[in-house]
């Protein structure tokens, strides 16, 4: 009995599994650190990041990137939340089909998605049995490439964003709150943009930024649709250097940081707003 | 309108059916960018190089033995650090949720786990090329502490199959915490004290009652991790260079040119993928299913 009332106060196990667990993560960040630090012979110095910033490619996939980012975000939420709306206001009997169709991006990894929308894309699109073409093929030209590009994304991005704004939504009522704007005269375009969406932020701006985080650094479809994004650039700077990718390393792994506290920021403050209830 | 008024059943249908028009722009980006691309290597695995049905493409796929080498490959990196990364894991979540660490510690874990577990691709694969790479941290750190090359004097090689599992565990394991620590958290109170009323030990508690709880969902969970670990590419490619032949990295390169001279036997290759990764997400929302009965 003594044994065990000591066991349970100093949780010897616990504490080792802990500190195992915070070796495994923080080990590899540091020896990235180290190892970014070093460029220069015997001094420690941010020379690296400095090289690495400077480079006007870096400048250039890494805008792009964020560009991308930010038209899947858009596109998302066009998308997304007025299907999740209508779902839950007239519509439940779709949600089991829709609920499939976004876990399907978990069945069809990136390489696969790429793989398909590259054979379908490639070739120009034809009226059935005719030859007259309705739809240039995509991957010829820049902002064909683009669309695919974010179409991609936005599939990879389905499940969170999905989820996120459902979550969100179940959270606020959405027949009274549609009820009391139509009664008011607002239009439906009205009652999403400015009554369904400011009620569900903090849903969006958690599936936004897991999105953000999806598609900055993402390579697999970029790579092979070959845009010039920033996860191919950091790629093949891995190539021919050494100290400047590990410096990226580093930097993309202090965003994702940002990315996730931010997400814990907002959804955390949700989760006590509910439990306030 | 009368007819509505006496009978409102009537005009449902239509209604219905315009209900319907509000998904329509989801399910028609649904089927333009994921079922019709699907599809497409669907029935490209079962199309011959003269556009006709056939059923050789599948059989090859069995026969090929480059490719099954790939599949298996795949299979038995995704298992092991499905197992690896669930079992630590697990005993991560136990030790932050039940396990009686301090709470602040809690709240640090899983952020972390959230942020490591998308944290992947290519600056993932830098960070243990500068950790466990030949002149890495570690195995510099190695050697001065014991006197060991890793590279020199044991097997060790990071762009082999250990060194892949290692670094797919840092996305695997944390994924790992961030789904058990809830289903720990659902462990009722009164289960323990109704046990310890009873008379059991705590290992007997954990063995009888909490473990069985927890199984399926510690089942469901490394199935989902296995998922997580064969759909990855870019990890592996960033790492390896695509040396080490996994199934992604196999696609990848019949993408980029048809190396297996026979697009049909890629199309398979990659429905064969497809198909592994659906019957795990079956197998994880069944278990999922089970477990819910007892922890909500």
């Amino acid at each position: 009995m003594n044994m065990l009332a000591r066991i349970r106060r100093i949780p010897f196990w616990s504490w080792l599994w802990f500190i195992l667990g915070a070796l495994y993560f923080i080990l590899p960040l540091y020896a990235t650190l180290e190892f970014s630090l070093g460029m220069e012979r015997d001094v420690i110095g941010f020379k690296a990041y400095g090289r690495a910033f400077e480079d006007p490619e870096f400048l250039r996939t890494f805008l792009y990137s964020n560009v991308l980012a930010l038209l899947t975000i858009i596109a998302s939420i066009i998308l997304i939340v007025p299907t999740a709306y209508w779902i839950r206001l007239r519509l439940p009997e779709a949600r089991r089909i829709v609920e499939f169709i976004t876990l399907l991006p978990f069945v069809v990894p990136a390489i696969i998605l790429v793989f398909g929308l590259i054979r379908i894309y490639s070739s120009p699109v034809n009226i059935p049995f005719t030859n007259t073409t309705i739809l240039q093929p995509l991957t010829t030209f820049e902002v064909g490439t683009d669309i695919l590009i974010v179409a991609g994304y936005v599939v990879l991005g389905l499940p969170y964003m999905y989820r996120s704004v459902d979550t969100g939504m179940r959270t606020v009522d959405v027949r009274t709150l549609t009820e009391a704007a139509q009664s008011l005269g607002a239009s439906w375009f009205t009652i999403i943009v400015r009554v369904i969406l400011p009620n569900i932020r903090a849903a969006l701006l958690s599936g936004a930024l897991l999105t953000f985080a999806i598609v900055v650094g993402e390579v697999t479809l970029a790579s092979f649709l070959g845009v010039p994004a920033f996860g191919p650039y950091l790629f093949l700077l891995g190539q021919h250097r050494a100290y400047e990718p590990a410096a990226l390393s580093f930097a993309s792994f202090l965003m994702t940081w940002v990315v996730m506290g931010l997400i814990q920021l907002f959804t955390g403050g949700q989760g006590q707003a509910a439990g306030a209830h | 309108m009368t007819q509505t008024a006496l009978n409102p059943k009537v005009s449902v249908p239509a209604s219905d059916w315009k209900k319907w028009l509000g998904v329509l722009p989801f399910f028609l980006f649904a089927i333009l960018f994921l079922v019709l691309p699907s599809l497409r290597l669907i029935v490209g695995s079962f199309t011959n190089d003269e556009g006709r049905f056939t059923f050789v493409n599948i059989l090859q796929l069995f026969q090929e033995k480059s490719i099954l080498d790939a599949y298996w490959l795949s299979i038995r990196i995704s298992a092991a650090t499905a197992l690896g990364g669930g079992i630590f894991g697990f005993l991560l979540a136990y030790s932050v949720t039940v396990g009686g660490l301090p709470k602040p510690l809690r709240s640090a874990l899983i952020t972390f786990s959230g942020v490591a577990s998308n944290f992947a691709g290519v600056p993932l694969a830098f960070a243990f090329i500068a950790t466990l790479g030949r002149t890495g941290f570690v195995t510099a750190l190695v050697e001065n502490l014991f006197g060991v090359n890793l590279y020199k004097q044991t097997n060790f090689d990071l762009y082999s199959f250990l060194g892949l599992s290692l670094t797919y565990m840092y996305f695997q394991f944390p994924l790992m915490v961030l789904i058990m620590a809830p289903a720990l958290d659902g462990l009722k109170r009164e289960w323990r004290e109704a046990a310890e009323n009873l008379g059991a030990s705590t290992t007997q508690y954990w063995l009888r009652v909490a473990f069985p709880v927890l199984l399926p969902s510690i089942l469901g969970s490394m199935i989902l991790l296995f998922g997580n670990a064969f759909g990855a590419y870019a990890t592996a490619y960033a790492l390896t260079g695509g040396r080490l032949g996994i199934i992604t990295i196999q696609i990848g390169a019949q993408i980029r040119g048809d190396v297996l001279h026979n697009p049909g036997l890629g199309y398979a290759m990659a429905m064969g993928m497809v198909v592994i990764m659906a019957v795990s997400l079956v197998g994880y929302s069944w278990l999922q299913r089970k477990t819910e009965r007892w922890l909500k």
